[in-house]
């Protein structure tokens, strides 16, 4: 292993990280829902009655994020994603990560953040296996394939 | 009241994924690859938001009530399932694959950026089969 210092943005992560945190507590506190996006997302699958539109608003915050983001951040931390897979990738990719989040019942936002903040075992052991599973498939693509 | 804040919280979330790199899908992976040229940012971002949200889950475990007067829901299952674990090995796979969660990828969509939208179309396409299959 050798660290990516050219890529390493330890400053700007904890304040994101300490961002998706309060995001999470202000959701709890005065929601009283866990913020997990693929459970959000999921539940519009399809729409419910009076359950819909807390969703929508949610995700209506989602996307405008990027242009609020655009706005008022320094225009050196607005950097262009570097998306290297393709169209067949993505697709595979996507299908495996909205099937993957269903059936695990949570994905990064869910599990990883809250259900590690709230010390839940359950999300421990889903948070393990979905890390555990990046980890290899990036070791296969980048050094075996 | 209620829908405003939704807003807010997505918004500030969806910031939050901004700020710390998680839409950047070379940089997730760049964290993935423990074996290569590791970028150990997205630590930081799982630490800052794990401990702020400690103290949060902290107090609402001890109410039964948001402070706007609603509801709390903290979830009850503490099952350990076959589906929790192979479901998130089947996320993890997907995750390492594109370098895109569903936070970062709707976020990446918002902006326009096609392939996100690709992603984001398929994911739901992997959620609509779930529930084809639950409901078999």
């Amino acid at each position: 292993m050798t660290i990516d210092w050219s890529h390493f943005t330890p400053w700007a992560s904890l304040a994101g990280g300490v961002l998706l945190g309060l995001a999470s507590a202000l959701f709890i506190l005065l929601n009283g829902r866990i913020l997990g996006i693929s459970g959000i997302l999921g539940g519009l699958i399809p729409p419910k009655r009076h359950d819909a539109a807390w969703r929508l608003a949610f995700l209506a915050g989602i996307f405008a994020a990027p242009w609020v983001f655009m706005a008022v951040a320094p225009s050196s931390l607005v950097t262009a994603p570097r998306i290297d897979a393709d169209v067949i990738l993505l697709v595979i990719a996507g299908l495996l990560v909205g099937l993957g989040t269903r059936y695990g019942s949570g994905c990064t936002s869910g599990h990883g953040v809250c259900g590690l903040a709230r010390l839940s075992p359950r999300s421990l052991v889903a948070t393990l296996a979905f890390m555990a599973a990046g980890f290899a498939v990036v070791f296969v693509v980048r050094h075996l394939l | 009241m209620h829908r405003l804040t939704e807003f807010i919280v997505g918004l500030v979330f969806g910031l939050g994924l901004m700020l710390s790199g998680m839409t950047d899908p070379g940089k997730v992976l760049g964290f993935l690859d423990l074996f290569g040229q590791w970028d150990p940012s997205l630590a930081f971002v799982m630490g800052g938001a794990i401990v702020v949200g400690f103290f949060a889950f902290a107090l609402a475990k001890k109410r039964t009530n948001n402070f706007l007067g609603g509801a709390l829901n903290l979830p009850k299952s503490t099952m350990i399932e076959k589906r929790l674990v192979i479901g998130s090995l089947l996320f993890g796979a997907g995750w390492g694959l594109a370098g895109f969660c569903p936070g970062p990828a709707l976020v990446s969509m918002a902006t326009g950026q096609e392939k996100a939208l690709i992603f984001v179309a398929a994911m739901l396409l992997g959620m609509v089969g779930f529930e084809l299959i639950e409901r078999k």
